[in-house]
């Protein structure tokens, strides 16, 4: 096992912890939807309190997928997040005023009131997940940046990664296809969110209402992430000349990566399969409240092996459109050796968290949230 | 030539001091009270008397607001890293960076997981994986402060790494030497284990109100005495591990040294100062101005502690600057060491070396690029220093660290004589109201004295962000200093309101009391 297959490896995992997040945005995509699927205060308290129960696991991703790429490709870290400063910082407030808003919302002396921190949940799910999909287009479209390892040898402007748009980040929302993919992953989010919804609360007027936004958002959706998918294809896109590691335009280079990469291909065609499928029960079946898990498991796929072209098959994940030359690869930006050996012999702890959160979500969901157990003031602590 | 804006640094540090400040609000009571509500639901596993669930439901519900406001700061300190200081997350993320995700992937599902169990498995699991649960989400807390702890050791004495001419960074070279450097592990205990006090006093501070008001008496009572007994059991590994961590900082960090003591003018068989009022008319560090307007030292003292030797020489901040002292080694050895001044050359030749070796590289001239390496390899433990234009820069704020660390350890000793009284008198202090206001005042003591001890740890550690390394000036990103500010403004503010609405929920929850727990 070389370098390459560490740093290949290493990709794979920081692309699983994005699927992951992608999927466990139900979180965000279900405050987005908490005043339209929860018409009284009984209807969202419960909506919050099911959601309640979750919102640490996309959290804690969160965190993971940041500490993951910090630990295995700190390029990136110190370019993207040193350089796009002003979209990552909204996220970042976005996510902070939703960690405090469940617990504070329902509490009494909380300064703000109830309506405030439920306004929060519901801005975390608008903006939190349109700035990240719209950053995240920018793995796709490119950025205006500069890298030099040298500066650091300037004793009067030492910083290696330099934004070149004065916007820092903020002009990723001119492009039309990173909006594209932003819009995208907003409407998943609430599609997921609903069939979350459907699965996790009994409560006839939240299950026909959350059915409807199914349908209401799977259509926006397919037509925004179709879009994008297909530009994408058809659009340049950044490759890598293995030998000597110079980056340049090549038509049709996602197109064929899928090509190329038949797994990667087929993964993406299961993933939306599977995602239509769990739409399709959450929207036609009015009984079956198993659309999340079909849906959840196709969105993992699906983003999967977007992230997963991007990195590889000699492409840059993380394009710079100011210098080609200063685009980040999985080989330019990664850890040294070392220091992705020792983190993969620490990966193999995950399949072991994976197991403990599935058997604690279990144990959790068996009985699902009604009104009855909201009126349990224990219970209903959010 | 493009230049850095300097107020870029101030602000940049400003921001990381504002943010990780605010998180430390919230730590140490996520540590202590864990394991306070852990015992607590372990004898109601054991003997099934309700009084103790209801005990441990109260004080959980203390812990899930103060738990959620410090998930949301960690947050902003994770990124920060990369958004504030781009430089740094390049130059030593091979090292840093590996500590972060382990913490994610060992430590904060295994909370964040156990914490929902804990909070509202009561009727969804059974008693046993209840308590499992509180358990577990204690024992996650404080693996995530380990690993934590461990990078911020590393950035207080660099180990297990060897700068990469190629890459143009750190690398790490011995993982086990990162986790398991002495500096590590005593920064871990002594912050784990203070952290316990804060908890205890917290849990007394609140039950004294309780007696005060002459309600709750039997909750308060029970809970008083399992954190005085934890809160004692905090102070004197706290004291042990403060000492070896003092000692690591001696070996690793000695302008540190110098600066919690004040002292500019190294003797053997130096005294350590008890209380002492520094001399503010002392502006340069080679003047001869008496750095002290009045002090009170134990003599002889700090020699002992910095070097286990009551003679041995403690060098001043002078000493480091100009040299001209031996050095007393581990092994007994004296030598002289480097100079600053020697070192500021070293830093720049390594500077150069790597200049010319990235220029040879492009040039594909092998015998200058080996030339040039074989030149870093040997001037690379100063590459830091190359960045240094005056060597008074690497003087750290001293009035603000040598205050600080009078402050704790002086409030600690407070907390030692606290603790022991508390199990001493056991219940008279229901008839004893000045204590029971002492108890209330305590837990912002607690808090301060915690602060302090982060104070000393990192503003001692200036102007570098790695010591010996890479000064803060050479780890920031380059984002216009304005939008700094902007997220500076914006953070106070929502800092603000936060801490407010927390101790207004936690005020309110104290006051509806553990009677209103179902």
């Amino acid at each position: 096992m070389d370098y390459a297959f560490f740093q290949e490896y290493w990709w794979f995992l920081v692309s699983l912890l994005g699927a992951l997040l992608v999927f466990l945005f139900f979180v965000q995509g279900g405050q987005s939807l908490l005043y339209t699927i929860g018409k009284t205060e009984e209807e969202r308290t419960m909506l919050v309190n099911s959601l309640g129960r979750k919102w640490e696991y996309t959290f804690t991703t969160l965190v993971t997928f940041g500490g993951g790429f910090f630990a295995s490709f700190p390029l990136f870290y110190s370019t993207s997040f040193g350089g796009a400063y002003w979209p990552w910082m909204l996220i970042l407030l976005c996510f902070v005023m939703q960690a405090v808003s469940y617990e504070l919302r329902q509490k009494k002396g909380n300064f703000l009131g109830h309506t405030t921190y439920e306004v929060f949940l519901v801005l975390n799910g608008f903006i939190g997940l349109l700035l990240f999909g719209t950053a995240v287009g920018t793995f796709f479209t490119g950025s205006e940046f500069l890298v030099n390892k040298e500066n650091i040898t300037q004793l009067s402007m030492p910083v290696i990664s330099t934004w070149q748009n004065p916007w820092h980040g903020l002009e990723a929302a001119f492009s039309i296809r990173n909006l594209l993919l932003g819009l995208a992953i907003f409407f998943l989010a609430r599609v997921l969110g609903s069939l979350y919804f459907i699965n996790n609360i009994h409560n006839t007027n939240i299950n026909n209402r959350s059915r409807k936004q199914v349908l209401i958002n799977a259509i926006p959706f397919l037509v925004t992430f179709l879009t994008f998918f297909i530009w994408t294809l058809c659009a340049k896109g950044f490759a890598v000349k293995p030998e000597t590691g110079e980056v340049y335009m090549q038509a049709g280079k996602y197109f064929f990566n899928f090509i190329q990469m038949p797994v990667v291909g087929i993964m993406m065609l299961l993933g939306v399969v599977s995602l239509l499928y769990g739409i399709g029960v959450g929207v036609f079946s009015s009984k079956s409240t198993k659309g999340i898990w079909f849906a959840g498991l196709g969105t993992v796929l699906a983003v999967l092996s977007l992230l997963l072209i991007l990195g590889y098959n000699n492409t840059s994940f993380y394009p710079s459109v100011s210098d080609l030359q200063s685009s980040l690869t999985i080989r330019n930006s990664s850890s040294s050796l070392f220091t992705l050996k020792a983190m993969s012999i620490v990966s193999l702890f995950i399949p072991f968290v994976l197991a403990y959160i599935f058997y604690a979500w279990y144990l959790m969901d068996k009985k699902k949230i009604d009104n009855k157990e909201m009126q349990n003031e224990n219970n209903a602590q959010y | 030539m493009e230049t850095l804006d300097l107020s870029v640094i101030d602000w940049s540090r400003a921001q990381f001091a504002l943010t990780a400040m605010d998180h430390w609000i919230f730590v140490p009571l996520t540590l202590s009270l864990g394991f306070i509500m852990a015992i607590m639901e372990t004898i109601y596993y054991r003997t099934g008397k309700a009084e103790w669930k209801t005990m441990t439901k109260f004080w959980m519900r203390l812990f899930a607001t103060n738990f959620a406001l410090g998930v949301a700061g960690g947050l902003i300190l994770e990124f920060q890293f990369g958004t504030n200081w781009s430089n740094y997350s390049w130059l030593v993320g091979d090292i840093f960076g590996a500590p972060l995700a382990i913490e994610g992937i060992m430590a904060f599902f295994l909370e964040s997981t156990f914490f929902v169990v804990m909070f509202f498995g009561w009727n969804k699991v059974g008693k046993r994986f209840h308590l499992a649960a509180t358990w577990l989400t204690w024992f996650g807390a404080t693996l995530s402060a380990l690993w934590i702890l461990v990078a911020n050791a590393w950035m207080q004495y660099p180990t297990g790494t060897a700068f990469n001419v190629d890459t143009v960074r750190s690398e790490m070279t011995d993982f086990w030497a990162v986790l398991f450097s002495p500096m590590a592990m005593s920064k871990f205990f002594h912050t784990v284990t203070s952290s316990w006090i804060v908890g205890s006093a917290f849990v007394i501070g609140v039950c004294a109100w309780y007696l005060l008001k002459k309600r709750n008496i039997e909750f308060a009572h029970k809970s008083i005495k399992i954190a005085a007994v934890f809160g004692l059991a905090g102070i004197l590994l706290a004291m042990f591990t403060g000492d070896s961590s003092a000692y690591q900082v001696a070996q690793k960090q000695p302008m540190k040294l110098a600066a919690m003591e004040g002292l500019y003018n190294g003797h053997n068989g130096e005294g350590l100062v008890a209380v002492g009022i520094l001399n503010p008319s002392k502006k340069v560090y080679n003047d001869s101005t008496d750095a002290f307007l009045f002090k009170i030292t134990i003599p002889k003292t700090l020699s002992y502690l910095s070097y286990r030797d009551f003679n041995a020489f403690v060098p001043g901040v002078k000493d480091i600057l100009d040299g001209g002292y031996l050095e007393t080694k581990a092994d007994g050895q004296a030598v002289k060491p480097i100079t600053t001044d020697e070192k500021i050359v070293f830093g720049q030749m390594a500077q150069s070396a790597l200049q010319n070796f990235k220029k040879a590289q492009r040039d594909k001239n092998d015998s200058l690029m080996t030339v040039n390496k074989a030149v870093f390899a040997a001037t690379s433990p100063y590459y830091g220093y190359g960045f240094v234009k005056d060597k008074k820069q690497l003087i750290p704020n001293v009035a603000l660290t040598f205050y600080s660390f009078r402050f704790m350890i002086i409030f600690g000793g407070f907390f030692l004589l606290y603790f022991i009284f508390l199990l001493i008198i056991r219940r008279k202090i229901e008839n004893m109201k000045w204590l029971q206001y002492i108890a209330m005042w305590s837990i912002p003591l607690a808090y301060l004295t915690s602060f302090s001890g982060w104070i000393v740890a990192e503003v001692g550690r200036q102007p570098w962000a790695i010591q010996d390394l890479l000064p803060t000036f050479a780890a920031v990103s380059k984002v216009p200093v304005g939008s700094i500010q902007t997220t500076f403004a914006i953070f106070v503010v929502i800092f603000i309101i936060l801490f407010i609405a927390m101790v207004g929920v936690m005020t309110n929850e104290i006051r509806k009391g553990p009677e209103h727990i179902k």
